[in-house]
């Protein structure tokens, strides 16, 4: 046996040599497609021989006629299959493939698919085929039916198969698009901001599936997810399902500082500004500005900051509107600052926007209802199924989530116990839903005191919705550091975090209104960590007791020369 | 092999063709031992064997007379030395008794109502007691019973000459000058030629006894009827020994059953419980969770241990499973009866769901052209490896030595004196007075051909499983085979049903109250238009009981050490016992050899002097092995199979399906 293998490994190897010879010879004729044929049907995977191929069919194309050329690339093509039995994955021969369907004068597309099935029905998941197929169905136009019962048979053979869903999730909006209007109700105007813009909805539609063939969609993934609760497949097409909502790129909030004489605009997603087409105009005079994200560290960010010109606004006798435009969307936003007033806004507020359910769309409640009821009845059943707690803690934000706020945290507790690897996972996932939750409450309540104590916070997120917010409490949680994203707070004035484990600071960065910062009981150890607030001009108390860094000799001589404006320094 | 000039010296011989005295046949062949394999009968397999129409006829009518009649005992005090003994085997096949064939369909190669029998006519009935076998004769015999047996005889005349392989090469051309003498008559129109490829209205068309005959070599009815679990003993051992290249399977496509009045589908896959229509969301995850849970049960004693001196049946009421899940998993799963203890239920539950996955939604494979190709397969192995075969040709007594009391030799039915080792036998070989007192059970079965679906569905080529529980308390559950054309075992437009359950009374005595429930007879001229009734109907019916050998062990025989008996085949639905048995014996016969080690691939044997150093002088199509011949005869068999749905290919994939209930 050994012998043999040596022999075979012998003639294949000076095949090899001799084609290699060959191509340096520039020999283009059909002996050498033989040679290459030989060598690569039992070696697919030999991507230099696949390239000489095509040299050589390119070249005997300029020689030929029509039909000979024809001939020619369905021998390749049946070729092709024989090495896609020796190896189903074969890089080479699926590129090779799809390189000569392309060159065909006259290709045979429904030859093409019906390799297509036959390669999946073996192995439902393998990929080179299904990219492959999704190349034949563009180029010769299978209809989109029949393509969604493509999607049922495979399903239904073994409905483990992301590709599968997948591809069924890009169909369905094409064949069963959902109305605009039936699923986003108009808000009325904001009414905290200074004054009112176009209210536009926040959602669009493009990827929406009309609710007859959602209800068809569910009763099926309900059946996968009932038949194996473990398998994510089914989990993750819900979870699509569930939320198809996409936020529409805008300008969420203007804000304007007089004393500042700074600009802050906020986007509904991150952008780079520098190079969007971001137009600034005041009372009608287009201006030169520097746009910086709120962070150097940041360079996308749902926030941009420019200083104008000194003398713009500064005068409080007079009334100022500005316009920031988004040249590249089309879209802007106005704010007039009034007359003695020393800032001013115009936003649509977390609340206008239904900001945080747009993981789950705002479908109509009875179905989300149902959904849920559904979902709990599969936990009675499968109490640890960790698919099953996650998608109920969603259902739940996206019905009511300050309603169902007690049981979501209840539910987070065992998803924790049962699936301990991603504790953290779970963690940063809850800290965001709370801080949503705390966000709209002050928003009901039109305040700008932002207070989440003991809470669990593991991370913060959503800081681009803080801009307004003066007064932070964020004491009791379990946070390491205040991230870049946190300089985005530029209103902020009282910064209270005690009793975390923050040795970071970065995110303090040039917040202007900033006076108080209380950090009792941390982990900030040198006096380096500290160097951030220098760019903070207005701190003037600080309170650093319970931190390593109090036990360094000299360290409120040192603190003094490097922060002086500070008046009252607690250590 | 002309019998009459066998070599004289052999280290094995093996008496009987069927599985166990195959795969021994291709084990020791594949070692290196000289094995002579002979078989009394005309056909490889034995009770095995698959037939054609025409055979099954012939062979029915063999068995009506008695088995083989008995052969003229010769004098060989001849080749006997001094010191030895004779040990006479018998002549006599009784194993088959009980045969009765029922014809339901139209006798008349027109449509003829006038001719149209409304009820069951016993053609022939032969020993209506199962213990009397054999013995009378040709009892009931009608005028039409002698026509058939005349028109089977004359198909046969060629058929019996020739070995099964030799029937398949020959298919193809004589149907075809038949149908056009047909057609030049003017009977049968168009749609006739057609239905090899056309699917044929079943319901409609009238299937007449004279055009099974006709296309009587479309059929391939197994004697025997089994399924092969994907991970049961026989498919490893294909794979193993790499026999499985000599034979193409399908998947069995459905599990169904029999309850409340109606043939139902068994959800036993992932894929089956995920579409099923019936069960409720809770159902499909209370089955899915149980399922599971039997896949490794030993490794959750504290769910049973409850339960060990329980029934299986009772374990399931107390798992919070429905009704109609308790049914699924104890009637079509475990196959088990409802007294099963718990344990054995388990095991049996898990053994139907390791096999699940390997190759499709069921875990069962069936072989193109019938079981009967799987002893075949093997006896090719053994022919590749230099073993020597001879059909219609026996042994009529062995040669003991007396001091040691082994089998020195055997005498074959030619007078010669053949010398060996070791003596493997089938169990039908030995005589009474070699018996002690091992009491043989019986399988009954039926084999039906019918002229449409049990439960109709989308495609018309379904291969089923169907699972009927005991219609009355005391009576056996009984298994039927739905055969599809696709299987190539029987005609387009016809189904081929195989009944197997543990006899209790004669076959038709266990099987007709199944039958007449599940199947009506064809619909005489009148009622055709009634569409209430959407039983398929039987054409044609045979019932016979098989003797089960298997009971016996080694003890059960007063034989010597190296003379090896094995059972015929037993009621159960995989092949397990046989393939364990062949170890066994093997391992008897060649205690330090690998049972079955892999052949060599034909594409990894590179032969010196040939595909020299030159360009790309051939690697890829390296030569074929030597079975070149052996394997045309198999490629026009092949051919037409690929016609319909790709076979399954035995073996281990390159990229296997997940197995069905594990997580992903």
């Amino acid at each position: 046996m050994l012998k043999e293998r040596e022999k075979k490994l012998k003639i294949y190897l000076t095949s090899r040599d001799a084609c290699f010879t060959k191509r340096k010879e520039g020999v283009l004729d059909e002996e050498v497609l033989l040679l290459t044929q030989q060598l690569l049907s039992s070696n697919p995977d030999f991507a230099t021989l696949w390239n000489y191929r095509r040299e050589i069919l390119l070249h005997l194309e300029t020689v030929r006629s029509e039909d000979e050329i024809q001939r020619l690339y369905e021998e390749e093509l049946s070729f092709l299959e024989a090495c896609l039995k020796v190896n189903p994955k074969s890089y080479g021969s699926w590129h090779h493939r799809g390189w000569v369907s392309t060159r065909l004068p006259r290709p045979d597309w429904a030859r093409e698919l019906s390799l297509c099935e036959r390669c999946l029905s073996l192995d439902d998941r393998n990929f080179h085929c299904w990219d492959y197929r999704r190349m034949v169905v563009r180029v010769s136009g299978v209809p989109v039916d029949q393509e969604l019962q493509f999607t049922d048979r495979l399903i239904g053979s073994n409905f483990s198969n992301y590709s599968s869903w997948h591809y069924r999730s890009t169909l369905l909006p094409l064949l069963h698009p959902g109305s605009p209007e039936a699923a986003s109700p108009q808000r009325e105007p904001p009414t905290s901001s200074a004054c009112s813009s176009p209210s536009t909805s926040p959602q669009t539609h493009s990827h929406r599936v009309c609710e007859e063939q959602l209800l068809k969609e569910y009763e099926l993934v309900q059946n996968a997810f009932f038949t194996d609760p473990n398998d994510q497949s089914a989990w993750f097409y819900y979870r699509w399902l569930l939320g198809r909502a996409e936020r529409e790129e805008m300008i969420s909030c203007v804000y304007v500082s007089r004393e500042g004489e700074r600009v802050v605009v906020a986007f509904s997603r991150p952008v780079n500004a520098l190079s969007v087409g971001l137009l600034l105009v005041v009372d009608g005079q287009p201006q030169q500005v520097n746009w910086r994200s709120a962070h150097p560290r940041l360079r996308h960010s749902p926030m941009w900051i420019c200083d104008l010109p000194p003398g713009t606004i500064s005068d409080t006798s007079n009334e100022h509107n500005l316009t920031v435009h988004w040249t590249e969307r089309h879209t802007h936003r106005d704010c007039a600052l009034y007359t003695g007033r020393s800032e001013s806004w115009c936003r649509d507020s977390a609340t206008d926007l239904e900001l945080f359910r747009s993981e789950l769309s705002v479908e109509k409640s009875s179905v989300l209802q149902s959904e849920l009821q559904s979902c709990t009845q599969l936990l009675e059943l499968e109490p640890q199924n960790k698919w099953c707690l996650l998608t109920i803690i969603l259902l739940m934000r996206a019905l009511d989530p300050l309603g169902y706020e007690k049981e979501t945290l209840a539910y987070f507790q065992t998803l924790k116990e049962v699936d301990s690897m991603r504790t953290s996972y779970y963690s940063d996932l809850c800290s965001k839903f709370m801080i949503e939750n705390t966000i709209l409450k002050m928003e009901y309540a039109e305040v700008r005191v932002f207070s989440l104590c003991e809470k669990n916070l593991s991370t913060l997120c959503h800081l681009d919705q803080l801009l307004l917010v003066t007064h932070i409490n964020l004491s009791s949680n379990q946070l390491l550091g205040l991230p870049p994203q946190f300089a985005m707070l530029q209103c902020l004035e009282v910064l209270q975090a005690d009793d975390n484990a923050i040795e970071n600071l970065e995110g303090v960065y040039h917040l202007s209104k900033l006076e108080e910062v209380s950090l009792r009981n941390n982990n900030i150890t040198q006096l380096s960590d500290l160097k951030i607030l220098t760019t903070c001009p207005r701190l003037a108390r600080l309170d650093l007791r319970g931190n390593p860094i109090t036990q360094i000799a000299n360290i409120q001589s040192q603190l003094a020369e490097l922060l002086p404006s500070i008046t009252e320094l607690l250590l | 092999m002309a019998a009459d000039n066998l070599p004289t010296e052999f280290d094995v011989v093996i008496l009987g063709t069927g599985l166990s005295e195959s795969v021994i046949a291709a084990a020791c062949a594949r070692v290196g031992q000289r094995v002579l394999h002979v078989d009394r009968r005309s056909y490889y397999a034995a009770n095995w064997a698959s037939f054609t129409f025409n055979g099954l006829l012939s062979w029915i009518d063999d068995n009506k007379q008695g088995g083989q009649s008995p052969e003229e005992v010769l004098d060989w005090s001849g080749k006997v030395e001094s010191g030895e003994d004779i040990l006479p085997l018998s002549t006599m096949d009784t194993s088959i008794s009980n045969l009765e064939v029922f014809c339901y369909t139209s006798e008349e190669p027109e449509e003829d109502e006038e001719e149209k029998k409304e009820d069951a006519t016993p053609i022939s009935t032969l020993s209506p007691a199962p213990q009397s076998e054999g013995e009378e004769g040709n009892q009931a015999t009608s005028p039409t019973d002698n026509r058939r047996n005349h028109e089977g005889e004359t198909t046969l005349d060629i058929l019996s000459e020739s070995p099964p392989e030799q029937q398949d090469q020959e298919e193809c051309a004589p149907l075809a000058e038949d149908q056009q003498i047909l057609s030049s008559d003017g009977e049968p129109q168009g749609e006739e030629q057609l239905s090899g490829s056309a699917p044929t209205q079943a319901k409609k068309k009238k299937i007449s006894y004279t055009k099974i005959v006709k296309e009587g070599r479309r059929f391939n009815i197994d004697l025997v009827s089994k399924l092969m679990y994907s991970r049961g003993l026989l498919v490893d051992l294909l794979i193993k020994s790499n026999v499985s290249r000599y034979a193409e399977f399908k998947n069995v496509s459905r599990i169904l059953t029999y309850r409340q009045g109606k043939v139902e589908q068994v959800p036993c896959s992932r894929a089956d419980v995920f579409g099923s229509k019936e069960l409720t969301v809770v159902e499909k995850r209370m089955l899915m969770k149980f399922l599971t849970f039997c896949l490794d049960y030993e490794q959750h004693p504290e769910e049973y241990q409850d339960f060990t001196e329980r029934s299986f049946w009772e374990f399931l009421q107390n798992n919070m499973l429905t009704e109609n899940l308790q049914h699924f998993v104890l009637h079509s799963i475990a196959m088990v009866p409802r007294e099963t203890h718990t344990e054995e239920g388990l095991r049996s539950t898990q053994h139907f769901l390791r096999s699940l996955g390997r190759y499709g939604n069921t875990p069962f494979l069936f072989p193109i052209y019938g079981l009967g190709e799987i002893p075949q397969c093997f006896c090719r192995m053994c022919a590749v490896f230099g073993g020597i075969y001879c059909l219609r040709h026996s042994v009529q007594c062995l040669v003991l030595d007396k001091e040691s009391g082994r089998c020195k030799a055997v005498i074959d039915t030619c007078g010669q004196r053949i010398s060996c080792s070791h003596f493997v036998v089938e169990d039908g070989y030995i005589r009474e007075e070699q018996r002690k007192g091992v009491e043989h059970k019986h399988i009954s079965r039926a084999v039906l051909i019918t002229d449409g679906l049990l439960l109709q569905s989308e495609s018309e080529q379904q291969i089923s499983l169907v699972t009927v529980p005991p219609l009355e308390p005391g009576a056996p559950a009984v298994r039927l085979v739905e055969l599809c054309s696709s299987t190539m075992t029987c005609m387009p437009g016809t189904y081929l049903v195989h009944l197997t359950c543990p006899s209790s009374g004669s076959a038709r005595e266990d099987l007709q109250p199944v039958v007449s429930r599940l199947f009506t007879k064809p619909a005489s001229a009148g009622e055709e238009g009634d569409g209430s009734d959407e039983r398929p109907a039987v054409l044609w019916a045979v019932y016979f009981n098989m003797r089960d050998s298997t009971a016996a062990d080694r003890s059960g025989y007063d034989l010597p050490g190296n003379v090896h008996v094995c059972s015929g085949p037993d009621a159960a639905l995989g092949s397990d016992h046989s393939i364990r048995l062949a170890q066994e014996v093997f391992r008897q016969l060649a205690p330090h050899e690998e049972f079955c080690p892999p052949a060599p691939n034909p594409e990894d044997i590179v032969y010196d002097g040939d595909g020299g150093q030159g360009e790309g002088a051939g690697f890829s199509e390296a030569a074929q092995a030597e079975e070149g011949a052996a394997e045309e005869a198999e490629e026009s068999k092949e051919k037409e199979a690929s016609q319909e749905s790709s076979p399954v290919e035995v073996g281990e994939m390159p990229d296997p399906p997940p197995a069905p209930l594990a997580e992903e």
